[in-house]
């Protein structure tokens, strides 16, 4: 499903959309270049969620967890080049019990859990954002 | 003495502080290695790194203090936030080493740690005071009242401004550490360039999301010549951004709650543009601002040590609101 955003709150109610169809265990991969509203959009499936405090980006920290109606993960791979299996034994308790984000997946290649969705992020002028929901 | 251990994030670090404040050694694994990192990408981000390092890393902090674990009387180490696999290395580590020795183990909060950077000699730091602390994961304003803690009056809503600067670099082609890159480079530049916008949120919150998105807008929509030939403008019209947002907010939590004094804390306080803008601040010296074990026996100092055997149970955390 493709959507066109115009503004930040207009990704955040489209996350949330999102955000109603996930339960724990769920892996939702947000993909798309710097500055094209992946921390936005997993923020407004935290809300939806849930969760309340900053929801921040996680790029030189890894991970977040947050506690909402359910647990939240945020992971950002930004970071890695690749993913190795001592890398993934830490990131395998982000994905325990919880509904898990992850941003740039692309380092993780084939090893990331099979997810429920692929969000594709993009620029398109200004304050838009074209939004593509791919249901897995 | 006191032994500190972090291995929160990136870093494995081990120091050994007295208990009046002197730093008798601090290493910190990075500084140790030549590690190989490029684009603000490192080789591995793995608990099997601080895994394999924790034990020289504390090997050589005793070393260079020409001590042995007979002189460490509490051990300090950073509880959390912070990638939790990595955390239970240092955490591990600090019990087993308390156990051993029938020590008490002092749990620090890896953020009261940076704040903690600034009560060390020979320049120690007197509450109260205002705090910024911007690193690459974190920018908060803190209201630090004693050597305890601190409550929080603002954070980033997005981006920390640590990552604006490393972000910011990758989107002008420059190398890694951004940040360095980025305050080296604008020296040679016009910051008055371009209008980078600083956004302005409610309260005393940061936000520098919407910044990076317009330097790649801008680096974008310039001509390839161009842009080849003004990066030097670039980079330093981007850093005066983040810069007066970084002390537009802190001059006003610093009215909003009566502070006399300011200090900066974090790898973000190595900026030179930011060191000019606040005269008279508190700034913790270089090798004190990034990730430290020295800055958790610091805290460690101020904090309630849990006594043998009673810790072995503890857990790390994740998150800040833990």
């Amino acid at each position: 499903m493709e959507h066109v955003s115009s503004s930040p709150e207009e990704t955040e109610r489209i996350a949330s959309g999102v955000a109603a169809e996930l339960r724990p265990g769920d892996v939702v991969t947000v993909s798309g270049e710097l500055g094209s509203g992946k921390t936005t959009f997993v923020r407004g499936a935290c809300r939806a969620l849930g969760v309340e405090g900053p929801v921040t980006s996680p790029t030189f920290t890894v991970g977040h967890r947050y506690r909402g109606h359910v647990d939240v993960s945020h992971l950002d791979l930004y970071r890695f080049e690749a993913v190795s299996p001592a890398e993934w034994g830490d990131l395998e308790p982000y994905f325990d019990g919880a509904v898990c984000f992850v941003e740039w997946p692309e380092a993780a290649g084939a090893g990331l859990p099979d997810p429920r969705f692929r969000v594709h992020m993009g620029h398109a002028g200004k304050d838009r954002r074209t939004i593509s929901l791919e249901p897995c | 003495m006191i032994l500190g251990l972090e291995t929160s994030c990136d870093e494995t670090a081990a120091a050994l502080v007295t208990d009046d404040a002197r730093i008798v050694s601090n290493v910190v694994s990075s500084q140790a290695e030549l590690h190989a990192r490029y684009g603000g990408v490192v080789p591995e981000i793995a608990s099997r790194r601080h895994l394999e390092l924790v034990v020289p890393v504390v090997r050589e902090a005793l070393t260079e203090a020409d001590a042995s674990l007979d002189d460490v009387t509490r051990v300090a180490v950073t509880r959390g936030p912070g990638l939790i696999g990595a955390l239970l290395v240092g955490l591990s580590a600090a019990k087993a080493i308390a156990w051993a020795r029938r020590l008490p183990l002092i749990a620090v909060d890896h953020l009261h740690g940076h704040v903690a950077s600034l009560f060390l000699e020979p320049d120690a730091a007197e509450p109260p005071f205002l705090c910024l602390l911007a690193s690459g994961g974190h920018t908060l304003l803190l209201d630090v009242r004693d050597h305890s803690g601190f409550r929080v009056l603002g954070t980033t809503l997005d981006d920390a401004a640590g990552e604006a600067f490393d972000k910011g670099a990758r989107l002008l082609g420059l190398g890694y550490p951004g940040g360095a890159e980025i305050d080296r480079l604008a020296r040679e530049g016009d910051a008055e360039a371009y209008d980078f916008p600083v956004a302005r949120v409610p309260g005393l919150d940061f936000s520098f999301s919407g910044l990076k998105t317009a330097l790649l807008y801008k680096v974008r929509e310039l001509p390839p010549e161009e842009l080849a030939t003004r990066r030097a403008d670039l980079a330093a019209s981007y850093q005066r951004a983040i810069v007066t947002a970084l002390l537009g907010r802190t001059s006003e939590a610093a009215k909003q709650i009566g502070a006399e004094r300011i200090a900066v804390v974090g790898g973000v306080a190595a900026n030179s543009e930011l060191r000019v803008g606040l005269p008279g601040a508190f700034l913790a010296p270089l090798p004190l601002c990034t990730d430290n074990a020295a800055m958790i026996a610091s805290a460690g100092r101020f904090l309630e040590g849990i006594p043998y055997p009673r810790y072995l149970a503890l857990d790390a955390y994740a998150s800040l609101a833990a």
